[in-house]
């Protein structure tokens, strides 16, 4: 066929036509919205943190730009002192969780086992309840005169000292956080084909050399990602050592700092600097660690990890490891339940009588509490859910410029602990007045709901990410083509379809946004604005105060808990409507 | 009814540095059942989706009836596409599937209930308006990705290899459905494939294309017994391929090979070329010497039912000879001797 002429008027003139068109009336929409966004990350996220990094590198007196800050820190004992501590306390709360998470993963995926469900429910308990929640009943079960030290000291003659100073933060923490090694290294050994492990059988190797040389190696990205994960929550983490009582740690510092000497002190400074950067670290050896390191080695006709049965002995055995460690981890719930219902309880390895007392008196005093925190996790998950979805439809869908950033923005706040963004907010919002309100923006309380905002995006984000992708691209296509726009087809497919997603997205970061105390603590500026966590840590201080700070974590617990099953029941349900659609 | 053609003129696309299309230019009649024909990554697809307005804006020129639609977006084109997955929206019941092209179109609700009762009619499936999608077999989502494109009375119609997710027997069955619904409706339409036997029982007429590049167009069997390239003569069916010369002698023309055979070859036709290519079943094959054949020896033989087919190596080369196969008649068993007489005036020379 002969070819056309190429360059004929018409054809130019499209091309001329075309490109304002393509750009103004389906475009401009979208990136209008990108920008919007674009520029609420950088004031709300980037701008604080900045502002945090550049204190901590200057002179308080004359603001020129100096070492000086961070020379000032290490030569102070007591910071020194506590950088150790949190290091030590980080690692040591990675050993101890892998202590208790290597034996139930290892169960659960290589042996035919009873307990094995009751290990992937159980096992998730801790999560729901945030650490400083679960310290005080640790406290009082496992502390110098605790029940069990009490029965140790009364039987046996010696106690242990599990809660004193930094032990205690550990066993809370290590005890908190270890379903994050379970949850990705039971991934990583359910996804090791059975082959390459009979394999290695074939060649001769067997037992715990089988496991140390081929097993765990295969599953060490998934474990490394979860240890990663629980080294940086339990540096950043302030609610936990602050209810303690243990002092000498970054974090409790960073607050101590900022709350008594006030904003200009640099040392808070210094010290957030000093968590974003060991967060971004272990992030990105974490990546490095797993880079090119895809294990997933399940193939077409083969299966997860050969599972065998166990010999009866073996069988004890387990079961006596895995229901001494899921009594361990239910300790805080426990220990919370019965200080709630208890009159007093001191001395005692079991409280005095029990009451409903504490919760009258805690619904009396807290009301505004939990109200505030409806307000405020409300608030927070509704806009992480809506700025989510538009991130994920840029960036998925569309060929925005300098997309790929806004992901990459919205995903930074994973490395920015909640102390530091508590102490931007300040430094850099108490200079900002807010229009007819006539206070500053930092001690407004909606500055709560945007820090809970930015703090959970991440997570939103990804679940939306993943919502938006199981759709598929011809479903969109299909509505264009029979003349929907692209307005439409978001509005009538996209997020009809999303829903699902978007439901669980916002339950997670409600109940997650709802325990929070990091960031908040730093940012109540009265009592009349606090929510539910700072609630807690309130009552925790004061002893009299203790029955109904517990019964207040027990309505966070199962607040969160009721969240943490919502949207689990929604996630199932919505993948089963979506496996049952897509047959072929 | 008003039918429209497509024109396609020099048209380019690529994928960021990936050329996908480099130069299509293409006619297809008003009220034709085409086929772009092509293995997977030939750009067949990326050709119809850049006539319905998807993928990256291409260059050149793709005209429905007077218009270039280069550079408009999809919901403005009127283009109905079915799509290889169906795309039902699994959120929405039949009924609101196959209603939502007409609810776009601001079609008053009075008259949508009775079109799309008339759309579920046209493919026989009325009875499942209120199910979901998911509660549907394939072939049955098939057909209602199918009315739920047609009945906004697109000008044209694309089909992206719309029976490649069904079952074998369900797909003859489709096929001939496809035809008669389209003949019925007088739409113009493309049908993508990588399968010949699927292009060749439907379309009026097909492209062939490989490297973004349409290498031939025509009707099935022009394509098959006339191929412009030696691509086109191995995509569509096996080709047999002797690479020589051609010599004229007065009124006769022979192909001479490498290898030395000869080929009687007739004069008419194209005679400019370098190859001759022979289908297997222009080959007969006997025992006995028979002047003009080719020596060669049985190497294997596979049963396929209504023939035979065998693979021969005649001087050095090994050549494929299908022999219809009927009860009682003898075959030849491999390290046999034979003689192979070409049928050469089905011989193409390229």
């Amino acid at each position: 066929m002969p070819s056309m002429n190429r360059s004929t008027p018409g054809a130019t003139a499209g091309i001329a036509d075309r490109l304002p068109k393509w750009l103004v009336p389906n475009l401009s929409g979208l990136h209008m919205v990108a920008l919007f966004i674009a520029l609420l990350l950088i004031g709300l996220l980037l701008v604080p943190v900045a502002q945090v990094m550049i204190v901590a590198f200057q002179d308080p007196a004359t603001g020129a730009a100096t070492l000086q800050n961070f020379l000032d820190f290490f030569r102070t004992s007591l910071f020194r002192e506590s950088f150790w501590n949190s290091f030590y306390v980080s690692v040591m709360s990675v050993v101890v969780a892998t202590t208790i998470a290597l034996p139930l993963a290892y169960i659960t995926t290589r042996f035919h086992f009873a307990g094995s469900v009751l290990i992937q429910s159980l096992g998730f308990i801790p999560l729901i309840m945030p650490p400083f929640v679960g310290a005080v009943a640790m406290q009082l079960i496992f502390g110098r005169n605790g029940t069990v030290n009490l029965l140790l000291r009364d039987y046996l003659g010696f106690d242990i000292p599990f809660m004193e100073g930094l032990n205690g933060v550990i066993l809370v923490q290590s005890i908190h956080y270890f379903p994050f090694i379970l949850i990705n290294l039971s991934a990583s050994l359910r996804n090791i084909d059975r082959s390459m492990e009979e394999a290695a059988q074939n060649l001769g190797s067997h037992g715990i050399r089988l496991f140390r040389r081929i097993v765990f190696p295969l599953a060490m990205p998934g474990y490394i990602a979860g240890a990663a994960l629980v080294f940086i929550k339990v540096f950043d983490d302030l609610g936990t050592p602050l209810l303690l009582n243990v002092n000498n740690m970054l974090a409790p510092q960073a607050y101590l700092r900022i709350s008594s000497i006030g904003i200009s002190d640099p040392m808070g400074y210094v010290i957030s600097v000093i968590l974003v950067v060991f967060s971004v670290l272990s992030l990105w050896a974490s990546f490095l660690f797993m880079r090119g390191k895809d294990y997933a080695t399940v193939q077409k006709g083969g299966g997860g990890m050969a599972k065998r049965n166990l010999k009866p002995a073996e069988k004890m055995l387990a079961y006596g490891v895995v229901i001494f460690i899921l009594l361990l981890v239910l300790t805080p719930h426990i220990g919370l339940t019965l200080l709630s219902f208890g009159t007093i309880w001191s001395f005692a390895p079991l409280p005095d009588g029990y009451t409903l007392q504490n919760y009258v008196t805690m619904w009396e005093g807290s009301k505004t509490f939990i109200l505030n925190t409806l307000l405020y996790a409300g608030i927070a998950a509704t806009a992480d859910v809506i700025l989510g979805t538009a991130i994920a439809y840029i960036v998925l869908r569309t060929n925005i410029f300098g997309r790929k950033g806004l992901d990459y923005l919205a995903t930074a706040a994973l490395a920015v602990p909640g102390v530091v963004l508590g102490i931007g907010y300040l430094r850099t919002f108490h200079s900002v007045d807010v229009p007819f309100v006539g206070e500053p923006l930092a001690s407004w309380w909606v500055v709560i709901a945007l820090a809970l905002m930015i703090r959970r995006l991440p997570y939103a984000l990804r679940a939306c990410m993943a919502a938006l992708q199981q759709i598929s691209l011809a479903l969109e296509e299909a509505a264009e083509s029979l003349g929907a726009t692209k307005k439409r087809t978001i509005y009538k497919i996209v997020v009809p379809l999303m829903k699902g997603g978007l439901l669980a997205g916002f339950v997670t970061s409600f109940a997650t946004a709802a325990v929070e105390l990091s960031a908040t603590i730093m940012l109540v500026s009265s009592n009349q604005d606090a929510p539910l966590a700072y609630g807690i840590y309130l009552f925790m201080q004061t002893p009299s105060g203790r029955g109904a700070g517990a019964a207040l974590g027990v309505v966070a617990v199962l607040l969160v808990a009721a969240g943490t099953l919502a949207s689990q029941i929604i996630i199932e349900r919505d993948k089963k409507a979506k496996a049952s659609a897509d047959m072929h | 009814m008003d039918q429209t053609g497509i024109k396609i003129e020099d048209l380019h696309l690529s994928f960021g540095e990936t050329q996908v299309l480099r130069g299509v230019n293409l006619d297809i009649r008003p009220g034709e059942f085409f086929a772009f024909l092509g293995p997977s990554g030939s750009g067949k697809s990326t050709l119809l989706r850049a006539i319905a307005g998807f993928g990256p804006t291409p260059q050149g020129r793709i005209l429905i009836g007077d218009r270039d639609v280069v550079g408009l977006d999809p919901w403005k084109r009127n283009v109905g596409m079915v799509f290889q997955s169906y795309a039902l929206w699994p959120h929405m019941s039949v009924r609101d599937n196959v209603g939502f092209g007409l609810r776009e179109r601001r079609v008053p609700a009075s008259q949508i209930r009775g079109r799309v009762d008339a759309a579920l009619d046209l493919v026989g499936l009325a009875h499942l308006a209120d199910r979901m999608p998911n509660q549907l077999s394939g072939g049955q989502q098939q057909r209602i990705a199918l009315a739920r494109t047609v009945v906004v009375e697109p000008e044209v119609l694309l089909l992206d290899e719309p029976l490649s997710n069904l079952d074998a027997s369900l797909r003859v069955q489709m096929r001939r459905e496809l035809l008669h619904l389209q003949r019925k409706l007088g739409l113009t339409t493309i049908f993508v494939t990588h399968d010949q036997e699927e292009a060749n029982t439907t379309s009026d007429r097909m492209a062939v294309l490989d490297g973004g590049v349409i290498q031939q167009v025509g009707t099935p069997q022009e394509l098959y017994d006339r191929p412009a390239n030696l691509f086109v003569a191995n995509f569509l069916g096996t080709a047999n391929i002797f690479e020589g010369r051609v010599e004229i002698d007065g009124e006769a023309a022979r192909f001479h090979t490498k290898t030395g055979e000869v080929l009687t070859i007739p004069a008419s036709g194209n005679l400019d070329g370098s190859n001759v290519v022979l289908r297997p079943q222009n080959i007969s094959m006997t025992q006995a010497p028979e002047p003009d054949a080719l020596k060669g020896e049985v190497l294997h033989r596979e049963f396929l039912g209504s023939q035979i087919r065998y693979l021969v190596k005649v001087a050095g080369t090994e050549i494929v000879v299908d022999q219809s196969h009927s009860a009682g008649r003898d075959w030849f068993d491999p390290g046999a001797q034979v003689h192979l007489v070409a049928n050469t005036s089905s011989a193409v020379i390229l």
